[in-house]
This record gives C-alpha cells, sequence and structure tokens, in this order.
C-alpha cells in the first residue's frame, strides 16, 4: 500500500487492457488505470490516484531543457 | 531525465535572471496548486527570488476547500452504518463538528483509499455493506470519478460528488480586487486535464499574465521568470512552460468523461462562500448512483471556519500561515484547527512540516 495522492511520473512496463504495470522509480511498481490515455510500454505517463491522467511527451521534456540552456546563454549575452 | 529538471546551476541561472528582470516595484505571482506551494516551500525558492517578488499561494489544496457541510454529511451517513471511503487527507479534516477519524473512533466504518478503484473493489468484496465513496478533487480527480460512475460495477457503492472547478476559482481571486496579484502561476496537472484553453480569458478578458507550470523546481522558478518577462515587457499572455504534459486541447477524452457524468453547477468552496459555475454534479441519469439523492442527505447549518482559524484568508493569499496567531501555537499538524493545517497540500501544513517559523 503506497500514499501518493499528488501526481507522479512513471514508466509504462506492461499494458492488458486498461490496465497498466508501471515503474515509479525507486523500486517501487504499481498498477494504474490507463483508460484515460493511449500509452504504450516505455512510455512515461502521469499517475494521479490510480489512472494514468496524460502521456508524458519526452520530446517536449528535451526540447524544455534545450530552450532553457538556449535561452539562458542567449540573453547572457544582451 | 529528472534531475534535469533539479539542476542546481541551472536554478542559480534562472534566479539570477529573475533579478536582473525584477522592476523596483512590488511584484506579485499566484499559483492555485498545493503541490506548487510543496515544491516553492520544499525547495526553499522563495528564498531565491527578490525582496519585492513575492510568490503566494491562492485555493489549490482540494481536501481543504471541501465545506464542512459536505464532510458532515458523509459523517452522517458513516454513523448511520454506510461505509464511507474517500482520500486519505480528507479523514482529518474537521466538519462542524468532528472530522471522519472521530466518527471512526465512534464506530463508523471510515476507509482511506488512494485511488476511486480501491473503493470499487471493496464494494465488491462486501456486498452485504453500502459503500459510499465520497469524491473531492479538482479536474485531475474527476475522470476517474467518471470511468468508475459509468462502470458501475458494485451495485452497493455510491457516490457523494464533492469534485470542484480550478479556473473559476481563479476568476474569484480577480475579483476580490485587493490581492493586486500580477501573474498567475497556473496548475500543471489540471491544465494536462483541460488544457489551456480555458485560461484564455485571463490574459484577454483581465489582463492577467498567465504561466501554466510543472511541479520541478525549474519549471516553478522558469515560470516565474517567463510571468516576470510579461510584466517587464508590460504584456499579458497565455505562455505554458509545462509543454511535455499540457496542450493547446488537453486530455479530450477525460474532458468527454467529465461532461458526460456531470453538470456544472455553483457551488460553496469552505471559507470562500459560493463560487458560480465552479462544482460537479451527477447528471439526472446517474442520479440511482448519486449518495445525495440515495439517502435524501439534507445540509444543515454548518460551520467552515473555527474561532481564530485564519484558513480562509490564507486559502486566497491575503495572509500567510506565519501571520496567523493559531499557527503552530494551538494549531499543529498533529492538532490541526482547521483543513489547510491538515492536508499534506495545505499551504500551512507543508510550512509547518517544512519548519517554515518566520516569514517576511
Amino acid at each position: 500500500m503506497f500514499v501518493m495522492c499528488l501526481a507522479v511520473p512513471a514508466e509504462v512496463k506492461e499494458v492488458r487492457g486498461h490496465i497498466a504495470r508501471v515503474d515509479f522509480g525507486g523500486g517501487l511498481i504499481g498498477e494504474v488505470d490507463v483508460t484515460l490515455v493511449e500509452a504504450k510500454v516505455g512510455d512515461y505517463v502521469l499517475v494521479h490516484a490510480g489512472y494514468a491522467i496524460q502521456v508524458l511527451d519526452k520530446e517536449e521534456a528535451l526540447e524544455t531543457l534545450k530552450l532553457w540552456k538556449e535561452l539562458l546563454e542567449a540573453e547572457q549575452e544582451l | 531525465m529528472l534531475e534535469k529538471f533539479r539542476d542546481r546551476e541551472l536554478s542559480l541561472a534562472v534566479a539570477e535572471k529573475i533579478k536582473r528582470c525584477m522592476p523596483e516595484r512590488k511584484v506579485k505571482f499566484c499559483h492555485v496548486c498545493g503541490t506548487h506551494e510543496w515544491t516553492i516551500t520544499h525547495y526553499g525558492l522563495r528564498s531565491l527570488l527578490p525582496k519585492n517578488l513575492e510568490v503566494i499561494a491562492g485555493p489549490g489544496c482540494p481536501v481543504c476547500i471541501v465545506p464542512s457541510s459536505e464532510i458532515d454529511a458523509a459523517i452522517e451517513l458513516a454513523l448511520e452504518g454506510v461505509v464511507i471511503t474517500t482520500f486519505g487527507d480528507v479523514i482529518n479534516v474537521p466538519g462542524s463538528e468532528l472530522s471522519l477519524r472521530q466518527a471512526r473512533s465512534m464506530g463508523g466504518d471510515v476507509r482511506e483509499v488512494y485511488s476511486v478503484r480501491d473503493a470499487v473493489e471493496m464494494a465488491k468484496k462486501e456486498p452485504d455493506k453500502e459503500f459510499v465513496f465520497f469524491a473531492i478533487g479538482f479536474e485531475t480527480t474527476a475522470p476517474s470519478t467518471a470511468i468508475e460512475v459509468l462502470r458501475s460495477e458494485a451495485k452497493n457503492l455510491r457516490f457523494l460528488i464533492s469534485h470542484r472547478l480550478i479556473p473559476p476559482a481563479m476568476e474569484l481571486l480577480l475579483g476580490l480586487g485587493e490581492l493586486e496579484i500580477d501573474g498567475f502561476i497556473a496548475p500543471g496537472h489540471v491544465s494536462s486535464i483541460i488544457g489551456l484553453k480555458p485560461y484564455k480569458i485571463f490574459p484577454e478578458a483581465y489582463r492577467m499574465p498567465t504561466v501554466i507550470a510543472g511541479f520541478e523546481p525549474l519549471d516553478v522558478l522558469f515560470s516565474i521568470y517567463m510571468l516576470l518577462r510579461q510584466v517587464r515587457n508590460g504584456e499579458a499572455k497565455l505562455e505554458n512552460e509545462y509543454t511535455r504534459s499540457v496542450t493547446w486541447d488537453g486530455n479530450v477524452k477525460a474532458q468527454k468523461l467529465i461532461s458526460r457524468v456531470f453538470d456544472v453547477v455553483s457551488g460553496r468552496w469552505r471559507g470562500l462562500g459560493v463560487i458560480p459555475k465552479s462544482t460537479l454534479s451527477l447528471k439526472k441519469e446517474y442520479e440511482h448512483l448519486d449518495a445525495r439523492k440515495f439517502y435524501k442527505i439534507k445540509i444543515g447549518k454548518s460551520r467552515d471556519i473555527y474561532p481564530g482559524c485564519c484558513c480562509h484568508l490564507i486559502m486566497v493569499g491575503k495572509l500567510k500561515p506565519t501571520d496567523c496567531p493559531l499557527f503552530m501555537e494551538d494549531c499543529t499538524p498533529q492538532t490541526p484547527k482547521g483543513p489547510c493545517m491538515v492536508s499534506i497540500e495545505g499551504t500551512c501544513g507543508i510550512w509547518a512540516r517544512h519548519g517554515v517559523r518566520l516569514y517576511r
């Protein structure tokens, strides 16, 4: 039994119908309902109260990090 | 990858940017999410900000804003022998007189669940008992309740719906006027469901800079920087910092489920009064699952605020927990007087658990 009311990211390991086994990291494996999303194995989903509410976009995550770095460097010169 | 969103060097660099971008006047940004308050307090982000830049917490704790009349209703059902299932923190929130935990010590069957699914499984295992799921939470939690209402797998499980919507509460804050907010840090998880679209009104009708933010320390720092740039340039735009989860349209499937199962009605928020079009209520075709109808729940007189408790002012950012005379005196996480101290998403509870005792 684990208590997590806030939304946390987890990696999808296996999908069976509307239930997926996910890895929350730190050795914590759990089952979540994926009815609300189209999740595949390897995707990162945002889990809130036992339900995946969104698939996290890995490309966008990398893009965000890249943009931040660029922005900081670019404006440094101004 | 997560560590990169918590990178110390980058965080300090953004803090430096914020300092350079900062005007001389006071600037105040408001977030409306318990998890944002947690990130800001946990990582000590306020200590990185200029003295004249304030980040205040709005009504973003889903547990705190449940009116005591609804907690009273759940307590009454529990004492009549109905099994009440709900999320952990709700059990400790005082209603008008009692909390659900106290009702449990008086013999009521009150159970904490992590997910509405747990309530369904429990009800299926114990078909002789009547179950109610006390459904609290914002747009993030409402879709899961909608799924289980539609599945309706346990005939002995009914729903006491207490879901609330965030954008109407943000509008209420602006209506208060006196807060003098310069920008909104909008909640990334609620927005993952509803998308960017519903926030359009803030820059367009209120000229309020609005940035949707994620929950890592760099997400929050960057969203503050994005807001500050708008303030500096005299702009009011809707921007998205949390692009890895939030899109313009949001989770359309979840939105469809919400509108299929619920009507949007006006409803009371604890300490804030009635907010128009801010509350979900089961549609007529699901009224056989509606605990209010089934048990003919009557909402009587209730007490939302205890004498001396400043929760209602803290929830709209008018006061800080450290301004409340009860904070860490009569009101502690072990002896909470108000909902803001009970919940791990409440501002008082977060400050208390992180040892914040003095704050300018």
